[in-house]
């Protein structure tokens, strides 16, 4: 294996015996054994993966639920063993599969910390060392003589993940460990992951959100029923996986990855497409447009002639950086039926406050269910400012 | 080798076996006492019912130390065997959520019962002491028994614990088997009151029966029938030891055969 590759993962598959019944025991065993019938199932749950991940690199594993993500990263960090197939780690490897795996709810903050810490690969002189800084960190300095399970789970949180960075590997692995905890919980991970990924540390993460995926993983490994769909880049990934979660929309994805077509944030049945999309503000093109300014969105469609005379429902939908939604403006609420090839959006006055948003068009028939052209996180522009604005948009308005 | 005792594996043992230590009378009043007290009791009752009401022993010297000797490594086997046993299971959820070497867990399980072992001889020597038994250079004999024994009991965790992962029977079945190694093995009754030789041999062929007896020959009595003796150094006596490191290596491998499948099966 060649020296900048950290892991390499081939032609891994994983069967499980799914047992019929609960009952594990000799005699049951025997029972079928004696009588030559199997008394489990088996249930593949990876099949064939392989795939290689470089050092320094943050890369993604998404897929729906019971895909196979989960089995896939117990492979990689070494706790089910392949049933085919073989995995090369070349470093130390730390799983975080769970926070506070280990803790003991008997014992005091102190004495889970270095249990926890052993765990990692720290013996009590380094735990010691680095003792304070992990109290400190979770903000648990009162409470540390105390036993485990007289903390809030959001205190254990906060403990577990304070030792959890400490841990010195080169490979970091990590299942949803950012879904628990609130939201400065989860800054606090993304300032974490920051770090990590500017010490050059690979870091592999199986996530749900797109939003995370986009904003660390420089490749995705898309995975479903057990197999690769695909190995690319994050934004190509976000909208494979946003397919898979639509009706039939494995067997069309699957179709166009084996095509070797680009799977972009866009789809639909094509009857009417978007053939441009320009911003403009104050009577220019750009991309930047100040607060309070006009703000124009030009949108030039193409239809074939099964669709020409079709009606159709155009919408829109602006994305922060945070991934909120802040508006979703459609024709159909404004009670617009657009006929013609070109359509625009204009606002006298843009309110958003400063920042990147991320606008999102989508093409419908006259129900709004059938997909024309579905263009994802499509353009990006951004709003600046002179002033401070308060909240996602500045609403005006007036006192007395 | 270098692997096995590197750094972060001492760290986790020594780590694995405080909180057992710590976690072992968790709520308890008189807490590590029980260690000493719990061997002590149980000596106290077969005192009583075997000495005493039962004139077991007349003929032997020193009997009480003699037997509280047996009940002592008979016990560490007990409690080496069954916290070995459960140990795996026991620690499920490291299993299944990170990746440590599998033989920490049943290693530290047999080093609680060590701790244990080692209060309990406390108590012995202090014993030795009160009924003045008079020590001959035999004693220095004494660590291979408590290696014998201990050995034995690691081998049979291995095996014990990775099939209870599998088959929860194991654990009714061990106990079963306990309670009649218990007197299959002469821990109540000297080896003197069964007459037929040919069960004496069968008897001593047993690697606790081995230990326990030689262990009483090196500290109480040479009266003490031992392996050695009854097969009249031949190698016979040889039988149990071998039986020991065929236990051990084939726990070991049948051990690291199914810790693959660990994660999956608990």
């Amino acid at each position: 294996m060649s020296e900048d590759i950290a892991i390499k993962v081939e032609g891994v598959s994983k069967e499980f015996k799914l047992p019929y019944d609960k009952a594990t025991s000799l005699k049951s065993s025997l029972i079928n054994f004696v009588r030559h019938k199997r008394d489990y199932e088996l249930s593949k749950a990876l099949d064939d993966i392989s795939f290689e991940v470089k050092k320094g690199e943050f890369f993604g594993i998404v897929g729906r639920n019971g895909g196979g993500k989960s089995t896939l990263l117990k492979v990689i960090s070494g706790i089910y063993t392949p049933t085919k197939g073989s995995v090369h780690v070349n470093g130390k490897l730390t799983p975080f599969i769970e926070l506070g795996v280990g803790f003991n709810p008997e014992l005091s903050g102190r004495e889970n910390v270095y249990l926890n810490g052993a765990l990692l690969g720290f013996n009590r002189a380094e735990m010691s060392v680095m003792y304070k800084d992990i109290v400190s960190f979770a903000e648990l300095e009162k409470f540390m003589d105390q036993k485990l399970k007289n903390y809030s789970s959001g205190m254990q949180v906060r403990l577990a993940f304070s030792i959890a960075i400490r841990a010195k590997s080169d490979i970091l692995v990590m299942d949803e460990v950012l879904a628990v905890g609130d939201a400065s919980f989860q800054k606090k991970c993304f300032d974490v992951f920051r770090r990590l990924k500017k010490e050059g540390r690979t870091i592999i993460l199986v996530t749900h959100d797109m939003g995370n995926v986009e904003r660390f993983c420089e490749r995705v490994l898309v995975i479903d029923q057990g197999k690769t769909l695909s190995i690319t880049n994050p934004a190509e990934a976000s909208s494979i996986y946003s397919r898979l979660n639509v009706e039939n929309g494995l067997e069309s994805v699957r179709e166009d990855i084996a095509n070797n077509k680009v799977v972009k944030h866009r789809y639909g049945d094509g009857g009417v497409t978007v053939e441009s999309v320009k911003l403009t503000s104050e009577g220019k093109e750009t991309d930047v447009i100040s607060f309070g300014k006009s703000f124009h969105i030009e949108i030039n469609l193409k239809r074939d002639k099964q669709h020409h005379k079709s009606p159709i429902v155009c919408g829109l939908a602006f994305h922060n950086e945070d991934d909120v939604k802040v508006a979703g403006p459609n024709t159909q609420q404004s009670k617009v039926d657009p006929l013609s090839n070109k359509l625009t959006f204009s606002v006298d006055s843009l309110i958003f406050g400063p920042g990147e948003y991320q606008l999102t068009l989508a093409i419908f028939d006259e129900g709004g269910i059938n997909a024309y052209d579905f263009l994802e996180r499509w353009v990006t522009f951004s709003v600046i400012t002179d002033h401070a604005v308060n909240g996602l948009v500045d609403m005006g308005g007036s006192w007395k | 080798m270098k692997r096995i005792f590197s750094k972060q594996n001492r760290a986790l043992l020594s780590e694995l076996v405080r909180t057992d230590f710590k976690l072992r009378y968790q709520g308890s009043a008189l807490g590590y006492a029980w260690s000493l007290l719990r061997p002590l009791l149980l000596f106290i009752i077969l005192y009583i019912v075997f000495v005493k009401f039962l004139k077991i022993g007349d003929d032997v010297p020193h009997y009480p130390v003699y037997l509280l000797l047996g009940i002592v490594m008979w016990n560490f086997f007990l409690e080496l065997t069954m916290q070995g046993l459960g140990s795996v299971v026991g620690r499920g959820d490291l299993i299944r959520k990170i990746s440590i070497p599998r033989w920490i867990i049943v290693v530290s399980s047999s080093i609680g019962a060590l701790i244990n072992l080692g209060l309990n001889l406390i108590v012995i020597a202090i014993f030795t002491a009160l009924n003045h038994v008079s020590i001959s250079s035999s004693i220095f004999l004494i660590p291979i028994p408590f290696i014998e024994a201990y050995t034995f009991g690691l081998g049979l965790s291995l095996f014990l614990s990775a099939a209870f992962v599998k088959y929860r029977d194991v654990s009714y079945i061990w106990e079963v088997v306990l309670q009649a190694g218990f007197y299959a093995t002469p821990i109540l009754y000297p080896l003197s009151r069964i007459t037929n030789i040919t069960v004496q041999k069968l008897i001593l062929l047993n690697p606790m029966a081995q230990a326990i007896q030689n262990a009483r020959y090196d500290l109480v009595t040479h009266q003490t029938i031992t392996t050695h003796k009854i097969f009249h150094g031949g190698w016979h006596a040889f039988i149990p030891y071998v039986v020991v490191l065929v236990v051990l290596i084939g726990g070991a491998a049948y051990y690291r055969n199914q810790s693959r499948f660990f994660a999956e099966n608990i």
